[in-house]
């Protein structure tokens, strides 16, 4: 589905990716491990297209993908839930669920059908349809962020620490919120600090360090890795 | 008493271009965060292109619409060519990009115009209406009525429908306004061409009240800032309740005080909002929980 291949950005002269390559496939969750400044944000505001690529080349669906327009990346199939959740603060849940269908140009009832299957997903925005989006709680909001990108219909889902500042039984309803995704076939590239939370999901991993892949593997051996056990895992 | 009245009058007209002037500038810093204070061309632009073409033999409806349209394409081209090469720069270099603008825009139309003073002829005649001991112009209702439609349209577009959503959205939040696939280049194109229009409205309908020349706009510039910053930068309401106190504000200094003092109103609310309250009256109040 997505293939990254020496892939190198920079921020003015600072490069912060050193030529990373990884692929997903087909209905995969791949989970990327990483400190802080690792560049795990970085390489998804590359593949969404955000963030300028300085050499490297990344395929979607077997299409080279690097030089086109962040919206015109979603209109394709790739959908970004950003760290932080970044709602639209002003506009109303149902506003920001309905944005998020922006870039499609299908029917106005298969955006109904997403909506509805949103709701199901996540019952309480259903509820706080007419809220501004500001005053919902952060668990609340992280699920609006979910929401909001999967409205864009996506094959692909880049989420960028969905479990950052929620609550442990949060963290669990988003954690089983992406598992179900994973069920009903979407692709999912996911950056996390929670390690064994994210490795309990996946079912590759990559391991990022300092703008490098350090390891790869499936999730079961990069769980057994010590290096990542004393370093992410703290056992 | 009647006098009381015939400022409030004469204080409302005026308001409600500062008014539209402010919503002009209020769109655009939404949009992109640049100040633009080539703001006030746009109403110069209007009034003067209509004059021309009104001069030429253009009947006035049509002539007002080819003002209207070129102003607008005037104010796009300004994103396109200036502000759009000069991406990622600071917004202090931005809004420096825009006075270069607008001195430039003055200067073209010192050219291609001149420098002499113009009207135009009222839509309704010229005979004042008495009310309450004092007069208003017809122009001064048209004024209003135009300022009034136009507040009533902004809002409705952007409550009401999916486009003005996404320009409230790529306000709020340009990052996540891109990671939806909102083209937030063309949000700003289209700020600049609303922005644009409406100020050349403005322009062409205060023309038979205020007189219109080459550079009527850096004063203009000026109010509807000071308009923007009273209301709240950023906040569309704010714009329009600080262009009308604004006007108020002038014209009962400039009848009560002297009208020596009427501009330099602006300047000290300016200065009064940056020091005692800078985030206007109705400046965004931080109801986002983190």
């Amino acid at each position: 589905m997505l293939s990254v291949e020496n892939v190198t950005s920079s921020y003015g002269r600072v490069e912060a990716l050193h030529g990373i390559s990884l692929h997903v496939d087909d209905g995969e969750i791949v989970t990327l491990l990483g400190a802080n400044g690792a560049g795990k944000t970085t390489l998804l505001h590359v593949i969404s297209g955000i963030q300028p690529i300085t050499s490297g080349s990344i395929r979607f669906q077997g299409t080279p993908f690097e030089r086109l327009a962040a919206h015109v990346r979603v209109a394709l199939g790739i959908s970004q839930v950003p760290e932080g959740r970044q709602i639209f603060a002003p506009l109303s849940v149902a506003d920001n669920l309905r944005l998020g269908a922006w870039s499609r140009t299908d029917d106005d009832e298969d955006i109904a059908t997403d909506l509805a299957r949103v709701c199901t997903l996540f019952p309480a925005l259903k509820a706080l349809s007419e809220m501004p989006a500001g005053a919902l709680s952060g668990g609340q909001q992280q699920m609006l962020a979910i929401g909001r990108a999967l409205m864009a219909g996506p094959r692909l889902l880049l989420l960028d620490e969905p479990s950052m500042g929620l609550a442990p039984n949060l963290v669990d309803q988003v954690l089983a919120a992406i598992r179900a995704l994973k069920d009903d076939g979407l692709t999912i590239l996911l950056v996390e600090q929670n390690a064994r939370a994210a490795l309990a999901i996946a079912d590759r991993a990559y391991v990022l360090e300092t703008g490098r892949v350090t390891l790869e593997g499936t999730a079961k051996q990069i769980q057994a890795d010590s290096r990542v056990r004393e370093a992410y895992l703290g056992v | 008493m009647a006098e009381l009245l015939q400022f409030i009058f004469s204080g409302l007209t005026v308001g409600a271009v500062y008014a539209l002037v402010g919503l002009g500038f209020t769109l655009i810093y939404n949009a992109s965060d640049i100040i633009n204070f080539a703001q006030g061309e746009f109403v110069m632009l209007g009034g003067m292109i209509t004059v021309f073409l009104v001069a030429a033999g253009v009947p006035l409806p049509l002539a007002a619409l080819i003002a209207v349209g070129l102003t607008t394409a005037v104010g796009l081209a300004l994103h396109r060519l200036a502000i759009e090469p000069a991406r990622g720069s600071s917004p202090v270099t931005l809004i420096m990009i825009t006075i270069g603008a607008s001195i430039f825009l003055r200067g073209i139309a010192q050219i291609i115009f001149d420098r002499r003073f113009h009207s135009l002829p009222s839509l309704f005649g010229s005979e004042p209406i008495h009310f309450g001991g004092a007069t208003m112009l017809p122009q001064s209702l048209v004024v209003l009525a135009v300022a009034a439609i136009i507040v009533v349209l902004l809002w409705l577009f952007m409550e009401r429908t999916l486009l003005g959503k996404a320009v409230t959205a790529t306000a709020a939040n340009r990052l996540a306004a891109r990671l939806i696939g909102i083209n937030t280049r063309r949000i700003v194109d289209f700020s600049f061409a609303i922005s644009a229009a409406i100020g050349a409205v403005a322009g062409i309908v205060v023309t038979p009240i205020t007189l219109t020349s080459y550079d009527v706009g850096t004063l203009l510039a000026l109010k509807g800032f000071a308009a923007a910053m009273l209301g709240g930068i950023g906040s569309a309401p704010g714009a329009v309740v600080g262009g009308v106190l604004l006007g108020l504000i002038e014209a009962l200094t400039a009848g009560y005080i002297s009208s020596n003092y009427k501009d330099a109103v602006s300047f000290l609310i300016i200065l009064i909002v940056l020091v005692a309250m800078p985030q206007g009256l109705f400046g965004r109040a931080r109801i986002e929980r983190v």
